[in-house]
């Protein structure tokens, strides 16, 4: 029998740092392991002790590419330990910013991450010598979505202005009008992108996943909904962990997790998108009608697709509360600070970020639980390289290895959210 | 007569214990990262791209700290490939977040985090590049300020001293025309004691600074705990303002010290 090994010491374009090895025997994919060894930093021990109001700043250093998903996650889990409910243009204003950072995310993912593997080059600065033109227009409107960020948040990486209750200061609606004519390019330029995107070329590659993400009844979700699957999960986010075991194994420093009724489940885009396609645009469902991917889509390499729809949704929506937008009376809601659990779990652009904790009566943290999306994907994207392998065992050992590079990277693995170095090793042996 | 350059410089971004985001500031910079990358080979940048070039490398940048074994021989190796290394960001200057476990126990912390603590492997203390190797430059913030990253390659490109003022967040409060946040509002602010790079931004939104470019030069820092006491904030509080992000940075490693109970 044969033996054939593929090595690959760094895999590129994803944040963060992993590795990765496929063992495969004659003609059987033996052993597959996403092996994470970002060096642990612990953030939920030395959450334990600080106070409350500092947990969105803190979280935020998990990830220097979602900040707002930890940021948003922790402030929803104190205002629910303290029973303040954030509504009016408090709440518009945590979507608008929310909108900045899945178009900054999804385009550095579209561009600059993922299009060069559809394209076979080494990157985006490699691409721009024969694309200029569509990586100038992914930088823009990087941009635009960073624009967002830094008006509402203060600056793009860990922005200054999130707190418990709302903001520490608002912007006038004059600053917010001024992003408006660079949104209206950039809902044109996702569309763009979407209809340049689906020219390029897909491995013939589908599963039955389960999708899980959060689900709001009036919304696409982005703070707040119940946790749904489409395949029968229903809960509300208190019972995540009633629901979901996260395990440790060796090969990882960022736990895994499962369902505990079916295993491996799907967080991110193409979660979202299965369930709550009704919640989008009539804008963003035609042009997805119009590419056939209406409703559920099971191959993870239309992934870039699905986030280029997103991207639509997140400009037209910035759009839509941008025009809204009256000025609140005060920049955050007035609570009371008291003992208790709460959670808060939000859409950050790769899925679903979790957070739990516990504080006491002075506001101090006792207990914090964060389970990231990477985190999660963990064992869904061990599963896809396995069924990848297997379907496309004949390629050559380059070939195999780059797909299962861009396979890994369908999910925009966000290694340091979840722990970190991504290496993929191929080994064939008798 | 200045040597004729023949190629370009060869650039290389290295990651150690971090978030990512001030390698991602470099991406960030989009209007102009074609232009940089016009003026520089990435040689080693795996954020970015799958290639990878050997060494040498002209400019290193480093992000993150060193927690781990593997990571505090690693790094030896960059700065031997490396002509000039830079580091970027609190974790790389100064241990960053991650160093609160310096004041901890880690084996309590590895614990606490996970349930298979055996597989975890990390060092007791997180701690900045330049205890373990030769820095030429140290570029602060968490974030780094993209403006003083373009800054720090267009010098070393040039074979000139990067300009980034070492003077406090203050000097930028009154350049930009903030009122002083902690005298017209009593708000405790880390202003006075912190190097400028952000543009005093939380002052802007009505908040305090909470230090993320780290230590000022010479900064008097009993002075500014003083002012945090006389508008409320106690020993406690005192203590975690100085651990935040720059935690372990001498200046303010020091006070926090000064503060724990055991010390007075």
């Amino acid at each position: 029998m044969s033996r054939r090994t593929i090595k690959v010491d760094t895999l590129a374009r994803v944040e963060g740092e992993g590795a990765m090895d496929i063992r495969i025997t004659g003609d059987k994919v033996k052993d597959v392991k996403l092996r994470i060894y970002e060096p642990p930093r612990f953030f939920e021990a030395f959450l334990r002790g600080r106070m409350y109001s500092e947990a969105p700043d803190i979280t935020a250093r998990i990830c220097g590419i979602c900040p707002i998903a930890y940021m948003m996650s922790s402030v929803h889990a104190m205002e629910d330990i303290f029973g303040v409910t954030v509504g009016g243009p408090l709440r518009e204003l945590r979507r608008l910013i929310y909108c900045g950072e899945w178009i900054e995310s999804h385009a550095l993912h579209i561009y600059l991450l993922h299009a060069p593997d559809f394209l076979g080059y080494e990157s985006a600065v490699h691409m721009a010598k024969d694309y200029a033109d569509v990586v100038k227009k992914g930088l823009r409107l990087k941009k635009a979505g960073n624009d967002i960020v830094r008006l509402v948040g203060g600056r793009e990486i860990h922005p200054i202005n999130v707190r418990v209750g709302g903001f520490y200061s608002v912007p006038s609606k004059a600053a917010l009008g001024a992003l408006r004519d660079e949104l209206l390019w950039a809902c044109d330029a996702s569309e763009e992108t979407v209809r340049w995107a689906a020219e390029l070329p897909f491995p013939d590659f589908e599963r039955d996943y389960e999708f899980v993400a959060l689900q709001h009844p009036d919304e696409y979700p982005f703070n707040e909904g119940r946790l749904v699957s489409n395949k029968g999960l229903d809960i509300p986010i208190s019972d995540f962990h009633e629901h979901i075991e996260e395990y440790h194994v060796e090969h990882s420093t960022s736990l895994h997790s499962r369902l505990r009724a079916r295993g491996e489940y799907f967080v991110g885009p193409q979660a979202r998108w299965a369930l709550n396609y009704d919640k989008l645009t009539p804008r963003v469902k035609s042009l997805a009608e119009e590419l056939g991917l209406g409703g559920i889509t099971r191959n993870p390499f239309k992934s870039i697709l699905i986030r280029g729809l997103e991207t639509l949704y997140a400009c037209e929506e910035a759009v839509r509360v941008i025009d809204a937008y009256e000025e609140p009376d005060a920049p955050y809601a007035a609570y009371e600070v008291k003992a208790g659990t709460g959670y808060g779990c939000t859409e950050a652009p790769r899925g679903i970020c979790h957070h739990v904790y516990s504080v006491d009566g002075e506001g101090h943290i006792t207990f914090a639980r964060i389970a990231p999306p990477t985190a999660q994907n963990q064992p869904v994207i061990e599963s896809d390289l396995r069924a990848y392998a297997t379907k496309f065992m004949d390629l050559s050992n380059d070939d195999l290895q780059w797909q299962c590079e861009q396979a890994i990277r369908n999910y925009d693995p966000c290694i340091s959210c979840s722990c970190h170095f991504l290496r993929v090793r191929v080994i064939r042996e008798a | 007569m200045a040597a004729k350059r023949t190629r370009k410089p060869k650039l290389a971004v290295w990651k150690f214990a971090s978030c990512d985001g001030c390698q991602l500031s470099l991406l960030d910079c989009e209007d102009e990262l074609l232009a940089v990358t016009g003026q520089v080979d990435i040689a080693y940048f795996p954020e970015a791209s799958r290639e990878y070039i050997r060494g040498p490398y002209d400019l290193s940048l480093v992000e993150g700290s060193i927690t781990t074994p593997h990571d505090a021989e690693r790094i030896h190796k960059i700065r031997r490939q490396s002509k000039v290394l830079v580091t970027i960001g609190a974790c790389a200057t100064a241990g960053g977040i991650q160093a609160l476990r310096n004041f901890g126990d880690v084996k309590e912390f590895t614990r606490l985090v996970y349930p298979s603590p055996q597989f975890i492997e990390t060092l007791k203390k997180s701690t900045a590049i330049a205890d373990h190797v030769f820095v030429d430059f140290e570029l602060r913030g968490c974030p780094i300020s993209k403006e003083q990253l373009v800054e720090v390659i267009n010098a070393y490109l040039h074979g000139r001293k990067p300009a980034v003022p070492t003077h406090s967040v203050c000097v930028e409060c009154k350049r930009r025309g903030t009122a002083c946040v902690m005298v017209a509002s009593g708000i405790p602010c880390m202003g006075p004691v912190t190097q400028a790079g952000c543009g005093a931004l939380c002052p802007a939104y009505n908040r305090g600074c909470y230090g993320c470019f780290g230590p000022m030069e010479t900064p008097n820092t009993p002075a500014a705990s003083g002012a945090f006491s006389r508008l409320g904030m106690n020993e406690d509080g005192i203590i975690r303002t100085y651990r935040s992000f720059n935690a372990y940075a001498e200046a303010f490693r020091r006070e926090s010290e000064r503060h724990e109970p055991t010390n007075h």
